[in-house]
């Protein structure tokens, strides 16, 4: 076969989720996983894809966004509010395909609207808007009150009282409470069909024609632009797909868990600094290496419940030896001197 | 970029390889457990993260009970082994911790300690029809399967009650309330109680909230309140807050009657705390730490001996727990061997008939709602102490 | 009209420790140009030494300051040294942001097995009850005047150091530009150390001063201050130490007069939506220098 290398890259990050998805199945089906391990794979997937939304505008774009989670918390509501309000007029599957549709379209929609004035600016100032962001939609989403009665649709922003629903009435999305009874659709299968639809487009996008001149504003906006290249199009199109993908993880999340509350353990800018950590772990710009640097880290925590009250100390340090191992400079030189010569060929 | 994959995939396989050996161990577990001679009771809460001292409480009672039902004995004569897992105040960790207690072999669930991780977790015990008995997970929808009961109010009990007791007693004329609008807890007491103040004897004059992100500075929603006339002042919430709201209000010279509801116990055992601040507060709370009878007594003195630390009411609420699935399982003379959803059928139907008496109520009794039928005791501090209202 | 001044007061009480640990903040932030995100978490850890030192020498505050200091400073040293200084120079510096959090877990989850997690009351140090205006309609706390004092003290100090002080000149050049400054013959290493011993001794004083203005003392006490005043040093301008000042007081009194007339429930909100509409404005915050990129 002829294949360019790019695409030979490209097939073996398939080949290694799909890998994973037939292994894992096998070892479900023949009873060898605990379910400890079978409840981790559905969050290990969608805490993937959020990396590799996360990685087109870090990696890609080259912006660095530390409010990405807020993306990820429009998709988890706006689908759950749909599928809570349609659970029994529509079919589970049409459902969950339309909730899809509908927390992508919207957390896409606030990528653009969050994107002019983010893009703007520069740097640090870029990271702390975004933080920003990903802030007020978690305050603000936690003070929204949406019950549905004979009459419509009723919103308060204050509280449940106000909304003065009938008694036959159901409220939908509670202050804090947040939704709760969303169904249960998320799999380990559906996880891993949008992983890998998130990772084609994604792939695709870095090796077409868009992807070069996106890349080409990161390295070099002014040269870019010197170039013709339409500088504010390019951001604009990497940050909205990558508030996309995050939304499909948000929706990922809220019918995996039935509980969804905008707080701060999922959504916040602590949530939204873990998913920079798988990022930057797997190696920014490189797609694959996030996809399995969440993985890893995600199940790191949960490996190590054995150490009991120790756990987080322990996944701290190992985080700090990590990346002090993978990314310092005296250490990638000392493992190329000592290793250098078993990878010689590969180079 | 090569180097740095190469490690990565390595330290990934590692970390898959352990995985699956870990799985494969637990997988082993589970089926040796149902011959077992012992009960395995699990308990779920955040022992690390902001909200640490609640999960810490729940585990550390509910690990002192079963320490002391083995010491007499055990449950019909059968040992009980205990675990615990952290959750971090996270659903989804929530359910991660259920599993791993699953393959761990546990039969019941103690917890989760708080309400969405308990709702969550409530999903699964469903599907796995095993049974779950939450020490404070006060939220309406922590029950609302039959297979899981708790042993606290709920949030709209609270409410009602904390409505009624102020009106019956004329405590006040004017009320504000100050609330946490980012907690579960918090905003379920608070709806209640301004839908339950409709038509009493005073009148809702201000309703102030903060979010756990902004929670060191309470001076506005004092001010509000203080500029609104209220002369008594609502909080539906946690004592580490209230600590510092009770302290701020003392230096800004106002002093209204404070009233909390059971998330306040605690507040007299913080460490430093200067409880002259609280001297007047009142509170309706099922438990006291300084109570004399003698269940409390020992309860306490061995609580503080072991964990060093004076326990609250998420303390009392998982110690109880554990000893009414024990009055359960004898009432209906339950065995471990047992699978756990036999198990399951047997306590829920125990549940309805028992009648219980523990460290946060003389007597205790539940329906197949799954709410607990208690009375709220009053009480007030003074002189540093808890003294019953009436 | 005297509500307003009182709402204003609490602003400036909550804006001036906001302020404190900007400074803090800014120092580290602007000279290695890393954004230390365990810089909260030495305030906690200050915070417990001077809960520990002050219980154990029944209430004098003042020793408990100063090993508070001491050992917030050789805990920056050493935190500099072991998980900052390998990542020097490293492909990306987001690598050290990363460490930084890595530290911050570590850092709390310590303080959560040494003390344990539930809160414990925080002793004021400042004693002054502070000033009363209009028979004692308006107050200003004791514990505010000295944060204040204390701040402008910092500020001034650390202006004059920076101006002053060959170090101060060593530490502007390496803020600049790393390799050019070494190539001046100036120990960038060493610089960087010290900017790092300046930061946490700067912590340790804002969190004396944070859990005396708001007495709770728990493993994440540092956290949210920590990325307020994180916000309040971009609001100001990242690198301007007048700056940094500046948006803490800003950025304290916008909070409280949002909570008291808009709502209390979207306080955080707005408070964000102003950083924002600042930056948008100003996009390098209040102080901030405007640098023209060239190709």
């Amino acid at each position: 076969m002829n294949l360019t290398k790019k695409s030979k890259d490209n097939l073996i990050t398939y080949g290694i989720v799909v890998a994973a998805y037939v292994i894992f199945q096998i070892l479900s089906v023949t009873g060898n996983l605990s379910s400890h391990m079978k409840g981790l794979l559905v969050p290990m997937t969608y805490y993937a894809v959020i990396a590799v939304a996360l990685n087109l505008c870090v990696g890609i774009l080259g912006e660095l966004s530390i409010g990405h989670c807020g993306f990820m918390c429009i998709g988890a509501f706006t689908s759950a509010f749909f599928s809570k309000v349609t659970e029994n007029t529509l079919p589970s599957a049409l459902r969950f395909v339309l909730a899809f549709v509908i927390g992508i379209a919207i957390s896409a929609l606030f990528g653009f609207l969050i994107g002019i004035p983010v893009l703007r600016l520069k740097g640090d100032y870029l990271a702390i808007v975004t933080l920003a962001f990903g802030e007020i939609i978690k305050n603000v989403i936690n003070a929204f009150y949406i019950g549905i009665d004979g009459k419509g649709v009723h919103f308060s922003l204050k509280n449940s009282m106000e909304l003065g629903l009938e008694p036959d009435g159901q409220l939908i999305v509670n202050g804090a409470m947040g939704i709760t009874g969303t169904p249960h659709n998320s799999s380990f299968t559906v996880g891993i069909i949008v992983l890998l639809l998130s990772l084609f487009v994604v792939l695709n996008l870095v090796n077409s024609r868009d992807g070069r001149a996106i890349m080409a504003v990161r390295d070099n906006y002014i040269a870019a632009e010197a170039t013709g290249i339409n500088v504010t199009r390019y951001k604009m199109m990497a940050f909205i797909i990558s508030a996309a993908i995050a939304g499909a993880a948000g929706v990922l999340f809220s019918h995996n868990i039935t509980t969804l509350t905008a707080s701060s353990q999922y959504f916040g800018y602590n949530a939204s600094i873990m998913i920079l950590v798988y990022v930057v772990l797997g190696g920014i710009g490189n797609i694959r290496g996030s996809v399995i640097a969440a993985c890893i880290l995600y199940l790191l925590p949960e490996l190590l419940r054995g150490f009991s009250t120790y756990r987080m100390l322990i996944y701290s340090i190992v985080l700090i030896v990590m990346m002090i191992v993978n990314w310092s400079p005296k250490v990638i030189e000392f493992r190329k001197r000592t290793f250098g010569k078993f990878s010689l060929k590969r180079q | 970029m090569k180097k740095l994959n190469k490690a990565v995939s390595l330290v990934c396989s590692a970390a898959m390889a352990m995985a699956m050996l870990a799985g494969c161990g637990n997988a082993e577990s589970t089926g040796s457990a149902a011959g077992g001679g012992t009960f395995k009771f699990g308990a779920i809460g955040p022992l690390s993260g902001g909200a640490a001292a609640y999960g810490n409480a729940v585990c550390n009672a509910a690990e002192l009970a079963v320490a002391e039902i083995n010491e007499k004995g055990g449950i019909n004569g059968y040992q009980v082994e205990y675990s615990k897992e952290d959750d971090e105040l996270n659903a989804e960790k929530s359910v991660n911790a259920y599993n791993t207690l699953k393959d761990w072999g546990m039969q019941v669930l103690v917890g989760s300690t708080t309400s969405a991780c308990s709702i969550a977790v409530s999903e699964n015990t469903k599907a796995d029809n095993m049974f779950q008995l939450t020490p404070s997970g006060s939220a309406v929808d922590c029950v609302k399967y039959d297979n899981v009961f708790r042993v606290c109010f709920s949030d709209p009990n609270q409410g009602i009650a904390s409505a009624q007791y102020i009106s019956d007693n004329n405590l006040a004329t004017k009320v504000g309330i100050i609330y946490d609008s980012s907690d579960v807890y918090s905003s379920g007491i608070y709806q209640k109680f301004v839908e339950e103040s409709a038509g009493k004897n005073y009148e809702v004059v201000s309703a102030e909230a903060f979010t756990q992100d902004n929670n060191t500075d309470f001076s506005v929603q004092l001010q509000k309140a203080k500029d609104a006339g209220a002369d008594l002042v609502f909080l539906p919430i946690y004592y580490k807050d209230a600590s510092l709201i009770l302290t701020q209000a003392n230096t800004m010279g106002y002093s209204p009657i404070f009233f909390g509801v059971d998330g306040l116990d605690g507040i007299l055992t913080v460490e430093n705390f200067d409880t002259s601040l609280a001297e007047g507060v009142m509170l309706l709370t099922p438990f006291a730490a300084d109570a004399k009878d003698d269940l409390t007594v020992n309860f306490v003195t061995k609580y503080q001996e072991k964990y060093g630390e004076t326990p609250n009411q998420f303390a009392a609420d998982a110690y109880d727990a554990v000893y009414i699935i024990k009055q359960a399982i004898e009432a209906k003379n339950l065995t471990p061997d047992m699978s756990v959803s036999d198990l399951c059928e047997a306590l829920k139907s125990a549940m309805t008939e028992i009648e219980a008496k523990g460290l946060t109520s003389e007597k205790m009794t539940w329906d197949a709602s799954g709410e607990p039928n208690k009375q709220p005791k009053a009480v007030v501090i003074k002189n540093g102490a808890y003294v019953s209202a009436q | 009209m005297s509500s307003f001044l009182t709402y204003l007061i609490s602003g400036l009480s909550l804006g001036s420790i906001y302020a404190i640990i900007a400074l803090g903040y800014t120092m580290v932030y602007g000279i290695a140009k890393m954004l230390n995100f365990a810089h909260g978490d030495f305030i906690m850890v200050g915070c417990y030494i001077i809960f520990s030192v002050s219980g154990a020498l029944s209430g004098n505050s003042f020793i408990g300051i100063i090993a508070a200091i001491i050992l917030c400073t050789l805990l920056g040293i050493t935190t500099e040294f072991v998980a900052y200084r390998p990542l020097r120079g490293a492909a990306s510096p987001l690598a050290v942001l990363i460490t930084a959090i890595g530290v911050s877990y570590f850092l709390e989850n310590v303080a959560l097995l040494i003390f344990g997690a539930d809160i414990k009351s925080f002793s004021s140090v400042v004693k002054w009850e502070g000033l009363s205006f209009a028979d004692g309609q308006l107050r200003i706390q004791g514990v505010t005047i000295v944060t204040i004092a204390i701040s402008l003290i910092v500020l001034v100090g650390l202006q004059l150091f920076i101006k002053k002080t060959k170090q101060g000149q060593a530490m502007l050049a390496v803020a600049e530009d790393k390799g050019a400054a070494a190539l001046m013959g100036i120990n960038v290493n060493r610089t960087i150390m010290i900017t790092f011993a300046i930061g946490s001794a700067l912590a340790a004083i804002a969190g004396a001063l944070l859990c005396s203005a708001y007495p709770s003392l728990s493993p994440y006490t540092g956290a949210m201050p920590g990325i307020k005043a994180f916000v309040a040093a971009v609001l100001g301008g990242i690198g301007s130490i007048p700056g940094a000042m500046i948006g803490g007081l800003v950025l304290g009194i916008v909070e409280i007069l949002s909570k008291t007339y808009i709502s209390s429930q979207l306080s955080d909100a707005i408070v964000f939506g102003i950083l924002v509409i600042v930056l948008l404005v100003r996009p390098t915050g209040i102080l901030g220098k405007v640098i023209q990129e060239k190709v």
